[in-house]
């Protein structure tokens, strides 16, 4: 077991961990933040994402100890006032199903508008591949970060 | 429970509903004063059990609104809510009914509570059976607030209206919100159900039928706690539970002693478990202090199973190529099949295959146990019948039902799994031993392995067309799943079903395949499999016929022989609708093709178009329209997601196959049992009907109709005719 110091959504959080023990693990059952959800384990439905200095990160499969000193957001750090356009876009879209991956889905949003503030169709589809889910909501998605965009133009342009 | 899902399903898919049906039970109202003030509302039944209820029904009346001293109401949503969207809907009847502003309405989950009746979630019957409850809740607390005023400005009660949360006499000018009036309302009689204005039709609402987002939404986009997975608990440990990995083995010898020196582990041991498959499993608990201490320790494990059956799919398959060449058991033969498809001017034949699949919630099966001092269990789960849950934990514990309390989470994914328990007797067990509170948590390796899949089946079926280019025999034989004599649970298929009562001549027999592999209902079990087997053979029919698709099936749902299997009009009036929408008849373009497809079950009319673009054997569905007829819409967004969602599912799950080897599931993660990602998603178009019919439910039947009404645009843009599923095994890639 060795000590991890993490930032984790602004603050600075130690855990003792093994070494291999995914960031997934560390967040969920040693800082009770329970918003990061497990899926799969092998990276490949994309419920745990978090964002690691900005980009989608897959908690599953990352050890906790290779992300020390960076920055991580997870979704219950990202813009808890709800004031974020993502998350505006998925209220009004209404989104979830079951929500289970939405968690996930919003922080993949986010890091595709920040790169690419007008994506497209095809762009969407692209960035957003890697996030399951089994609901079935990928037309509200798709909506959704449309939606985000012209609110986040909106916003920069008042 | 398991045979009594199947029948019920049987019964809701030949039970055509009327329009506005009255009251058919005597419900009474309850009335009474919380501690705190708030005018509490329930509503009770007499003299009836709750229709189609999973079981028992209830004398006591349940809780549904209290009218709160700060304005607000708070609503009670008895329902587990797995993403169908109930926690939102059910609610909204009840405020329509208060005529109260729906931002002022708090909803409160129920925990598993005997006054509630029914509170499970499958078959769709959700919002059928909630509609008339949760009007009479809402009107009934109406009206007591309307006396209420009333009484209080001496005029009559039938001048006083209702708007926002405040009752109005016009022309005295005066008004009062109902926080104001509960004290007053608490004293005055409580009203018979007759005097209630319950509205029905889609022309009485305000509130129902318009886009409404879910409740848990703002929890959501925050990652706060809601789910089975999020409970907490003070000293709470993390368990799994290891079971053999061909069904129903059991352990001989494992190193249990090993694993629990492992680091963080604070137990290991044999669970010696029983034989049912939907029950407690022989296997090995691991309980640590983490779950990923318990994953590693897992490693360490060295399990001796005995294994009890070596179950293949090689096996299935050899033995349904077997069964085809029978004739099978008839279970349904009306008019002459043989004679008729002998004077028939063309028979068409053909053979259809689908495969096992997995629910794959994406959640994995979890649920959270602690047992009191005072030996009550009290249980925090995702379950889609927490009452089956509790039987099943009483049963296996020997624990008094009156000892365990279930707490409802939100479900991360249910489509039918969640009707098991199996994970809850396990952790239920776990926490007696280890006398902390427990989660266990699966893998998703576990989930995947220890399913109870959506049973395969091969369906042999021939069509006699006559000189009018009508279908003049159809005969089918099915070759299924069962065991001792019965078709295992998810494998049945109702006599009741169409093409029964459509064609003059129709014959159904069955075979079966010894199964010793845990099956079960899988969203709108049954139906999404056979519907994509006679809409794609329609499609064939209609073809041979020189006939247009929607022209033949038209007139298919034109006349009955004997009693129709479903309500042919409103059947019609879906495919005409989502025919018009995408603009049947028109060409598509270069590349391109339309498929149709109708069905009916759990109540609802669906039926989809979906345009696939076409190159070589790559394809991509762009687009589905769909015509629904559900009744009147409850939550516009609700029902939308819900066709939208099912029909992602239903392209998902036929790109997929579940298979066995020696008694196990082959698949195990998503690397070899991928569900379908964003860009494979076809944007979906939903006209829904708004007749006055009651309401039904949407979270099975867009699903059924969706795969055949693709497969056949695929046969349309590609000239490749789909009968095998996954897809793939046709040469199509998507």
């Amino acid at each position: 077991m060795s000590q991890v110091s993490l930032k984790i959504n602004g603050q600075e959080h130690t855990v003792d961990v093994s070494p291999d023990t995914p960031l997934l693990w560390a967040l969920r059952d040693q800082l009770n933040m329970v918003g990061t959800k497990y899926g799969c384990g092998i990276g490949l439905c994309g419920s745990c994402t978090v964002l690691v200095d900005g980009e989608p990160t897959r908690s599953c499969t990352m050890p906790a100890t290779a992300v020390e000193g960076m920055e991580i957001t997870t979704i219950e750090g990202f813009h808890p006032e709800g004031g974020h356009p993502v998350q505006i876009a998925w209220q009004e879209e209404d989104v979830a199903q079951c929500g289970y991956c939405q968690g996930g889905q919003i922080l993949s949003a986010a890091a595709l508008l920040e790169k690419n503030p007008d994506p497209s169709k095809e762009d969407i589809d692209q960035a957003m591949a890697g996030n399951i889910c089994r609901c079935g909501t990928y037309p509200r998605i798709r909506k959704a970060v449309q939606l985000a965009a012209k609110y986040a133009a909106d916003g920069d342009e008042s | 429970m398991k045979d009594r899902t199947q029948k019920n399903r049987g019964r809701s898919s030949s039970a055509t509903p009327t329009p506005s049906a009255g009251i058919s039970r005597r419900a009474f109202l309850k009335v009474s004063m919380a501690a705190s003030g708030a005018l509490v509302v329930g509503v009770g039944w007499s003299g009836l059990a709750l229709a189609e209820g999973l079981e028992g029904s209830t004398w006591e009346p349940n809780l549904y609104v209290r009218i709160n001293r700060d304005g607000t109401v708070t609503i009670v949503s008895k329902n587990p809510e797995a993403g169908q969207g109930v926690k939102t809907a059910f609610p909204m009847v009840v405020a329509e009914h208060l005529e109260v502003d729906w931002k002022t309405v708090q909803v409160e989950q129920a925990p598993l509570d005997d006054r509630y009746g029914r509170q499970a979630i499958g078959g769709s019957r959700g919002t059928p059976d909630g509609w008339d409850d949760l009007r009479i809740a809402g009107a009934g607390a109406l009206f007591l607030l309307n006396r209420a005023a009333a009484g209080q400005w001496g005029v009559p009660a039938a001048e006083c209206t209702a708007k926002s949360g405040v009752i109005h006499h016009e022309a005295s000018g005066q008004s009062a919100p109902y926080n104001t009036l509960l004290d007053a309302a608490a004293e005055l009689p409580v009203p018979e159900v007759g005097q209630l204005k319950l509205k029905t039709r889609p022309a009485e609402f305000k509130l129902l039928g318009k886009f409404v987002p879910g409740v848990d939404n703002a929890k959501i986009i925050h990652g706060k706690p809601l789910f089975g997975c999020d409970v907490r608990k003070e000293g709470m440990l993390y368990a799994q539970f290891v079971k053999c990995p061909s069904f129903g083995g059991r352990v001989r010898k494992a190193n249990v002693d090993t694993v629990a020196k492992q680091p963080g582990i604070t137990h290991a041991f044999v669970v010696e478990g029983g034989d049912d498959l939907t029950g407690l499993m022989p296997g090995i608990a691991i309980v640590g202090e983490t779950w990923w201490a318990v994953t590693k320790a897992r490693e360490t494990l060295k399990v001796d199973w005995e294994h009890t059956q070596s179950d293949s799919s090689e096996a299935y398959e050899k033995e349904a190529a077997k069964l085809a060449q029978g004739d099978g058991e008839t279970q349904r033969h009306d008019g002459d099949v043989e004679k008729a498809l002998e004077s028939a001017e063309k028979v068409i034949e053909a053979s259809y295959y689908y495969p096992f699949v997995s629910h794959a919630n994406l959640e994995p099966q979890v649920a959270t146990a602690l047992f009191h001092e005072s030996g009550k269990l009290e249980m925090w789960a995702p379950s889609q019948n927490p009452r089956g849950a509790r039987r099943l934990i009483s049963d296996t514990l020997g624990l008094p039902q009156d000892n365990i309390h279930i707490n409802l989470e939100r479900i991360g994914g249910g489509f039918g799994r969640r009707l098991r328990h199996d994970y809850m007797v396990e952790v239920a067990w776990i926490a007696r031993v280890v006398k902390r509170p427990v989660q266990i948590q699966w893998t998703r390796e576990d989930d995947m392995q220890h399913g109870f899949n959506r049973p395969a089946a091969w369906h042999h079926l021939r069509a006699g067309i006559g000189s009018d280019g009508r279908m003049s025999a159809f005969d089918h034989h099915f070759v299924t799943f069962g065991k001792d004599g019965e078709a295992v649970s998810g494998a049945g298929l109702s006599p009741k079903q169409y093409p029964a009562g459509l064609v003059p001549n129709f014959r159904l027999r069955q075979s079966m395949i010894e199964c010793n592999v845990p099956t079960g209902p899988w969203r709108s079990p049954g139906h999404s499999a056979w519907c994509w087997v006679y809409q794609s053979f329609f499609d064939e029919v209609a073809l041979a016929a020189e006939r247009d698709q929607l022209e033949f099936r038209l007139d298919l749902l034109s006349k009955s022989y004997g009693e129709p299997p479903l309500d042919l009009a409103r059947t019609a009036g879906t495919l005409k609708k989502a025919a018009q929408a995408a603009g049947w008849g028109r060409d598509p373009g270069p590349g391109r093709g339309l498929g149709m497809a109708f069905h009916y079950d759990h109540g609802s009319f669906v039926s989809h178009v979906a345009q696939v673009a076409a190159q070589g054997n790559r394809i991509k569905v762009e687009k589905v329209w769909s015509g629904i007829d559900a009744g009147p819409v409850i939550n516009l967004s609700g029902a939308t997601n819900q066709v939208e969602g099912a029909i992602v599912d239903a392209f998902s799950t036929s790109q997929l196959e579940l298979t066995f080897k020696d008694g196990a599931t082959e698949q195990s993660n998503f690397h070899d049992y991928m569900l379908a990602t964003i860009d494979q998603a076809p944007e979906v178009e939903c006209h829904f009907i708004q007749s006055d019919f009651p309401p039904m439910g949407l979270g099975e039947p867009p699903m059924a109709p969706a795969p055949p009404a693709i497969t056949n645009a695929i046969f349309a843009a590609t000239g490749v005719r789909i009968r095998e599923q996954p897809w793939r095994k046709a040469g199509i890639v998507v």
